[in-house]
């Protein structure tokens, strides 16, 4: 769902702009605080596997083809701000090196990938996780079901971003957008889920968000 | 961090590095979610309108290589060179953020 330029207005773009750069910015303070040495390859691998990925577009309903995003993946593995961090690096250089989303569109585009899909959507991860057993089983149920909303979160803000443009109706361009993306969205669950599950298998250190709930459950008992 | 998790990290980029050289080429070619939707409703045009695009030099434009013929070679060498440049930026820009600190233990 990369916007190109000329879909949404110069408001709502230079107001994703601002909104993208706050996110940023805190991402920034939080990784020069928090990041260690193990994350500099971790982070490098998440983007590339991130960016990889976006290229694999596979064909859904009617002649219409989705992508992974992967912003709930890179939530599990590196923390929600991170992802945020990770996504806007990848949309950056998708949009200066290959033209794919409009640098105009930029701040749209890290609004709804990288905080909608990112931050918002990892902290959902989080609210299902404490609902779903903890168990590995339970870990990548709780990652697939909030990989799906993410996509389809992210595609709803595009929505309303393509309506307050001026571009597309509201009840025309939500239930198209949201409808494609729930789609999209159970690829994307297949994919985030089975990612998270085989790392949690041969190497669970990696996966920040399973470490961490771990360590709290070794410090209740 | 271990070696056994930097193998981990290394198989990753190996498959990244596969993904994005070799079956890149052969993704789904059908307009996207937003593509589709803004085919349907008229307004695909919008994008490629005068003036519309404000940066217009990108070197690889939609992931095909330059002066390469083959489309499919010309989409799996972007895809290798990008996802190889990706994994570098990322990586540089975290060793960037974590600066000088103290390491915590390697």
């Amino acid at each position: 769902m990369h916007i190109p330029d000329g879909f949404v207005s110069a408001p709502i773009n230079i107001a994703t702009y601002a909104v993208s750069a706050v996110a940023l910015t805190i991402a920034v303070k939080k990784a020069r605080r928090d990041l260690d040495e193990g994350a500099i390859p971790l982070l490098g691998v998440t983007a590339a596997f991130i960016f990889a990925a976006q290229m694999l577009n596979f064909p859904v309903a009617g002649g219409t083809s989705g992508h992974f995003l992967g912003a709930v993946m890179a939530g599990i593995l590196l923390g929600p701000f991170n992802a945020c961090l990770v996504l806007a690096l990848v949309l950056v250089i998708q949009c200066l090196v290959f033209a794919d989303g409009g640098l105009s569109a930029l701040g749209s585009n890290i609004f709804n990938m990288g905080v909608v899909g990112g931050i918002v959507s990892t902290h959902l991860f989080y609210a299902i996780r404490a609902l779903a057993p903890k168990t590995r089983v339970g870990f990548m149920v709780a990652a697939g079901v909030a990989s799906w909303c993410s996509v389809v979160l992210a595609s709803i803000s595009c929505a309303f971003m393509l309506a307050l443009s001026g571009t597309a109706p509201l009840r025309v361009a939500l239930p198209a957008m949201a409808g494609v993306h729930a789609l999209i969205g159970v690829g994307e669950a297949l994919i985030a889920s089975s990612v998270v599950g085989t790392l949690i298998a041969v190497r669970p250190d990696l996966v920040g968000a399973w470490r961490g709930e771990r360590a709290a459950a070794g410090a209740e008992s | 961090m271990n070696a056994g998790a930097k193998n981990v990290i290394w198989i990753g980029v190996g498959v990244a590095l596969l993904l994005a050289a070799f079956v890149s080429p052969f993704a789904s070619s059908a307009p996207d979610g937003l593509d589709r939707f803004a085919e349907d409703h008229g307004f695909a045009a919008k994008s490629t309108a005068p003036g519309a695009a404000l940066w217009t030099h990108a070197p690889v434009k939609d992931y095909a290589t330059p002066g390469v013929k083959n489309p499919k070679l010309a989409t799996g060498v972007a895809g290798l060179a990008g996802a190889l440049g990706t994994f570098v930026a990322a990586a540089g820009l975290a060793r960037l953020l974590r600066g000088r600190k103290k390491s915590t233990g390697s």
